[in-house]
């Protein structure tokens, strides 16, 4: 419940943050929501000599079209997200999970890209990107790199992101033509970390199914893109069997553990379950564009 | 490090170690005793607070992190001497039974009738849906909120006919 | 002086008293209370479940600026403090001295100037520990062979704690030879935890220069406890003073007396300054004093026709590491025997054994009445497995068994002598709330539509009130209950109990026992109770007794007084006694109404104006033995449907049917079952306290131990019949634990019922939805 001792540092510009990263990136931690950090200093399964509070800093907050991109900025909060109108008209897919996220209060501070560098596999950000085919844009002080969500997350807790580095900024393609996204989590209550988390995005051209992004939460050593699962939905019709398919496919990629949630063949069985109805929920809000 | 923070309006400055979480800032630093912890991981909000108007749970929150912001405690809710309709509410409708849980809901519930003087039951149970408790079963607290909620609706109606 | 108009006493749902101070943040917790020079204790607590305590190295830890002590086993061992006696009989480790027997155990305690740096200490003691072989499945602890847990008892050479049995076993089984079927149900009552809002803890000041130690307690028995500490610490008694502070709720957690009160007060005593003890919730949940954990297994006899015969219960209980449930001292299984329960069975036999395991110790907790959730459980779910192999509807077989009205007293086949009850009336209303024929119908037409929608029902019949004095004692201590009640000159009144609130508003209700009984308006009533110095001896408040003891007693008394003041009106009126009249607040002339004083001109005389020879003051101070127990009842009626595809099931409906014989104030009687409706849920639904094999314990915080939001919970539909207790003086019989005793069962039911026409029986709580999918899948109902 009482953290060790750190120093602190709240850096009021990128340049300065970086700068810090660089010289103490190794024994340093960024604090962002602080909603993943902070319990794990209070329980001390973290004990960073440094803290890079990096609230303060500048220009990594926004939700904006940059041309075929979707912009978002790393340390925008789960609720704003969840409220975001081009968001909801561009994305639905993030506005349905964003309110699924934790609790109301830990919504209300907890960041897109604390949630992202963090990396649990029971996070319900990474799934959403992987389905989107999002792009992380990471900076330093030695400049900038983009990598894509599936080459991002790593395993358990562990991503490509240097401790010189932060996430600024996530950039996800704009869907072209009709398009429909929907999370579903099942979780035993509020808060709860999730039993299984599915992300589905499908996006059509004259009636067929052009891209399919299926992410998968909870049910791996970290999120998981279902990526047989998409491929088999990639320029077919939106029928119920092919639906029934790719959540058959997509059960199969999943690699849960059992414990007291359920067994894994109860959490495949859900990812089945929740993949099918996602992408018959996804196809009717397609529709619906047109 | 030196914090200046204002608290239910007045600024109060103090020395803090970096480490020390805003809940216990605010209830060992400033003896306002009101906000509680219930839990070690996050989970109850036992210990909500409102950080410039946004309900927060200050015992994942580091007292630095709060350095030049406003910070609203329950202690904050009576105006003027009077109470907040939510106080009242939670009276009225026997929406507390142990107290320890009610600061947070109240004040959770104060932040969602700011944003929506007319909620749903469903609204309100996903609202307070981040605070934990264990003797009233929630089911009066909603109707304490929706209580204060017409009330407040009453009020500015009663105002709003007066100006 | 003028009559009050309505005194607002029983019956009416008056607003709390106590609200003020909670609703503006003026609670005052332990936690809250800061005392000059107070230091901050943090208990080091093992790792391990089971192992040697080889050594202990608290040099670094000593070194860091400002902490002041550190104490482990083998200091307590000097002062005779390193073991305490447990409310059951049995010895529990204050500070391990030789072994550590579960994981969480007590090993080490740190006192420094801050709470920070008691946590950076707690880091820098090396403690080595020599692995033991664990044990954490109470069947396999009892298996010749296991290792000794507690092998610091000299006579101890099994886990065995004990035998008990209830019932007669030649009568049941002739029963259970005439009987044309006999239902079987096993059932593992999970472990879970009472998990208050608030954890327990203590500022322990112990005043160098008189002696006189203050202990601010988390406290349900301020009392008990005095006398107990005053046993095991060989304090004075008349130097101990503990003083409840605001409770953030009880529901058993805060009975025993655990090692870290202990530890601080020797601390205050040793060092000289008061000392804090706050455990966090991890040690809250790791640590204190768990719930249920009873396997049991249950067989009902019944003719064909649906009529009970007999009930046999053959129960393996899980005590932990130390058999420390806090129950009356002649029960080792509590209340269990009301197992019965609504029904008319006329043999029943229950056989009940405690195993030792590398577990925390407890058991009796979380609003169980000792241990009637469990029984309830069993019987309701048994009669509900009955009803499907019978093929009787589950309501049908119940009104067919219930014990009628015209039985009451009723005689159970365990002995117990139940008060009053009308269960076909609950059963009744319940039914008709729910529309249940209708739902029976509805049930089917949605199953054609592949919907699985269940209800389910649970009648249960609870026992409060503990109770007399020959048959119950807390550790020796009768479990009488007190009321002392003063009235001032101007005609308002302290009353003080021996009952201790957590929540359940006894500022507000005891106020109005004394507000009808002696016409004085509750809110001229301050009550006061949790300061052992300043209110009379009482048990304290658990196993819902405050009302049916205390209660009893605030009644008792107030009628003494009231007597009392009828001799001062008579003084007053210039008339004999025989001649005056009471209604609520008044007395008056038979035949004269106008010739008249009110109660408040008698407080007013007693001090005044007393008839010669008349003591003055009008107090009184009343210790009640209760005659009998209270039975309160009810009927639950719970509709549940599940998704076939997930496995989760959602509370569509929840009626509930209560009684408690009078309602002193409907509003607070509500608000208890709302509360236990909810701990109900979460106990059928989600909560568990998990061990694997190596005694780690899984569900040490709110992560993995759940409880529900506002957002799972469902609404509650509460309804009442008032079946008053005919002993009891104002006819209540008290309700905190009822909805906890009943609910559990309906929710289960429900599930069972959605699944039992495919020949689903049954299925442990927490009935999670993974439970439920695997029980869809293999009755082929999945999606």
């Amino acid at each position: 419940m009482f953290p060790s001792a750190f120093e602190y540092s709240a850096p009021d510009s990128l340049d300065q943050a970086l700068a810090v990263l660089a010289e103490r990136g190794d024994e340093a931690k960024v604090l962002a929501g602080g909603q993943s950090l902070i319990p794990l200093l209070k329980l001390r399964f973290a004990a960073p000599a440094m803290l890079v509070d990096v609230n303060r800093v500048p220009g990594l907050n926004g939700v904006a079209e940059e041309g075929d991109l979707i912009a978002v900025g790393a340390l925008e909060r789960h609720n704003g997200l969840a409220r975001s109108d081009l968001l909801k008209t561009t994305l639905p897919l993030m506005t349905s999970a964003a309110p699924l996220v934790a609790d109301p209060l830990v919504r209300n501070l907890g960041t897109i890209g604390g949630s992202l560098a963090h990396a649990d596999p029971a996070g319900d950000w990474g799934s959403v990107m992987l389905a989107l085919e999002a792009q992380f844009v990471l900076q330093s002080a030695r400049g900038e790199r983009v990598v894509g969500a599936s080459d991002f997350f790593v395993d358990t807790f562990t991503t490509v992101l240097e401790p010189t580095e932060i996430v600024t900024k996530v950039r996800i393609p704009r869907p072209r033509g009709s398009s429909g996204g929907t999370y579903l989590k099942l979780e035993r209550k509020v808060g709860d970390f999730a039993t299984v988390g599915t992300a589905v995005q499908l996006e059509l051209d004259n009636g067929t199914i052009r891209r399919a992004g299926i992410g998968l939460t909870a049910v791996g050593s970290r999120n998981i893109k279902a990526t047989e699962a998409e491929a088999s939905l990639v320029g077919a019709e939106p029928t119920e069997a092919a639906f029934a398919e790719a959540a058959d496919l997509a059960s199969r990629a999943a690699e849960p553990s059992s414990d007291l949630r359920g067994s894994a063949e109860y959490k495949r069985g859900v990812v089945r379950t929740f993949v099918r109805r996602g992408l018959a929920q996804s196809l009717a809000a397609a529709r619906g564009d047109d | 490090m030196e914090i200046t923070v204002t608290v239910n309006g007045a600024q109060q400055t103090a020395d803090v170690e970096p480490r020390t979480l805003l809940v216990h800032f605010i209830r060992e630093t400033l003896r306002l005793t009101g906000t509680h912890v219930g839990c070690d991981t996050t989970s109850c909000g036992a210990c909500t607070v409102l950080l410039d108007g946004t309900p927060i749970k200050s015992c994942t929150m580091l007292a630095v992190q709060a350095n030049g912001r406003s910070v609203t405690t329950v202690e904050g809710l009576v105006t003027n001497g009077s109470l907040h309709p939510l106080q009242e509410g939670f009276k009225e409708e026997h929406g507390l039974q142990c107290g320890f849980c009610t600061p947070g809901m109240m004040l959770v519930s104060a932040a969602l009738l700011e944003d929506n003087p007319d909620p749903t039951e469903s609204d309100v149970r996903w609202a307070i849906s981040g605070n934990m408790c264990r003797c009233t079963g929630y089911q009066n607290i909603v109707k304490a909120v929706l209580w204060a909620a017409e009330k407040g609706r009453t009020e500015s109606a009663d105002a709003s006919q007066a100006s | 002086m003028a009559v009050h108009e309505g005194v607002h006493g029983i019956g009416e749902s008056i607003k709390r008293v106590e609200d003020a101070r909670f609703i503006r943040g003026k609670g005052t917790y332990v936690d809250d209370i800061v005392l000059p020079g107070m230091l901050h204790m943090f208990l080091l607590r093992s790792p391990v479940a089971h192992a040697r305590l080889v050594s202990i190295n608290a040099d670094a830890a000593l070194a860091l600026p400002g902490v002041v002590a550190v104490v482990t086993g083998k200091d307590l061992e000097a002062h005779n403090l390193a073991w305490m006696p447990t409310l059951s009989g049995d010895t529990q480790a204050v500070l391990a001295t030789d072994k550590v027997r579960f994981q969480g155990q007590e090993v080490a305690a740190v006192i420094a100037e801050s709470p920070y740096v008691a946590q950076d200490a707690l880091e820098l003691i090396e403690v080595e520990y020599d692995p033991l072989p664990v044990l954490v499945d109470p069947a396999r602890s009892l298996e010749a062979g296991a290792p000794v847990i507690r092998d610091d008892k000299e006579d101890q050479s099994s886990n065995h704690v004990y035998h008990w049995e209830s019932g007669d076993k030649d009568a049941t089984e002739r029963a259970f030879a005439q009987a044309d079927v006999v239902v079987n149900l096993r059932t593992h009552y999970p472990r879970s935890h009472p998990a208050p809002m608030e954890t327990c803890g203590i500022v322990a000041d112990v005043n160098p220069a008189t002696g006189k130690a203050t202990l601010y307690m988390t406290s349900q028995a301020p009392h008990a406890h005095r006398t107990l500490f005053a046993i095991v610490a060989g304090l004075p008694e008349q130097n101990i003073r503990i003083k409840t502070p605001d409770i953030g709720g009880g529901f058993g957690n805060k009975v025993p007396i655990y090692p870290g009160y202990v530890v601080a007060t020797a601390a205050s005593l040793l060092i000289g300054r008061p000392v804090k003890w706050v455990e966090s919730r991890q040690e809250n949940l790791i640590s204190t004093g768990f719930a249920r954990d009873y396997h049991m297994q249950g067989e009902l006899a019944l003719n064909r026709d649906g009529k009970m015969l007999g009930l046999r219960v053959k129960l393996l209980s899980d005590q932990g590491a130390f058999y420390a449930d806090a129950q009356p001292s002649k029960f080792r299984a509590g209340l269990f025997h009301i197992v019965t329960g609504s029904y008319d069975l006329p043999a029943a036999h229950v056989v009940a054994d405690g195993a030792y395991t590398n577990k925390a110790p407890g058991g009796v907790a979380y609003r169980c009445s000792f241990r009637v959730t469990e029984a309830s459980y069993l019987i309701e779910r048994l009669v509900q497995t009955a009803a499907y192999e019978l093929g009787i509807d589950p309501a049908d077989l119940r009104l067919k068994n219930f014990i009628q009205p015209e039985q009451f007293p009723y005689r159970s086949a365990t002995g117990f002598e139940y008060d009053s009850g009308d269960y076909p009336a609950a059963m009744n209303l319940a039914l008709e709330k729910v529309s249940y024929r209708d739902l029976r119908r509805e049930q089917e037409e949605m199953r054609a539509q592949g919907r699985l929608i269940g209800i389910g029902l649970a009648s249960f019949t609870e026992v409060v009130g503990a109770g007399h004095g020959k048959d119950y004692d807390i550790a020796g201590i009768k479990m009488f209950d007190s009321a002392e009640l003063r009235v001032h000159p101007t005609g308002k009144a302290i009353l003080k109990i021996g009952v201790q609130t957590q929540g359940q508003g006894h500022e507000t209700t005891f106020a109005q026992i004394v507000a009808s009984e002696l016409g004085i308006p509750s809110e001229d009533v301050l009550v006061q109770y949790g300061d052992t110095d300043n209110v009379p001896y009482g048990l304290g408040t658990y196993a819902s007794r405050s009302t049916p003891t205390a209660g009893a007693a605030t009644s008792v008394i107030s009628r003494k007084l009231r007597a009392k003041a009828k001799k001062i009106a008579a003084h007053l009126l210039e008339t004999s006694e025989e001649d005056i009249e009471w209604e609520t607040g008044r007395f008056f002339v038979r035949g004269a109404p106008d010739r008249a004083v009110t109660i408040q001109d008698t407080a007013f005389a007693a001090y005044t104006n007393m008839p010669d020879g008349m003591e003055a003051g009008l107090e009184g101070v009343h210790y009640y033995d209760p005659p009998n127990m209270t039975f309160p009842f009810g009927t639950y009626a719970v509709v549940v449907e599940i998704d076939r595809g997930t496995g989760e099931w959602k509370v569509l409906r929840m009626v509930a049917v209560d009684d408690c014989g009078v309602r002193i104030n409907p509003m607070i009687v509500e608000g208890q079952i709302h509360g236990g409706l909810t701990e109900g849920f979460a106990t059928a639904a989600m909560q568990q306290i998990a061990f694997d094999e190596d005694g780690n314990c899984l569900g040490a915080n709110f992560t993995d131990y759940l409880i529900p939001t506002a957002w799972e919970t469902p609404d509650f539909e509460t309804f009442a019949t008032v079946t008053p207790s005919p002993h009891h003086p104002i006819g209540a019989k008290g309700v905190g634990e009822s909805a906890t005793v009943g609910s559990p069962a309906a929710y289960v039911n429900a599930v069972i019922d959605a699944l039992a026409h495919a020949g689903v029986r049954n299925i442990d709580m927490p009935v999670t939805s993974a439970k439920v999918w695997e029980a869809l899948s293999q009755a082929g109902l999945a999606e």
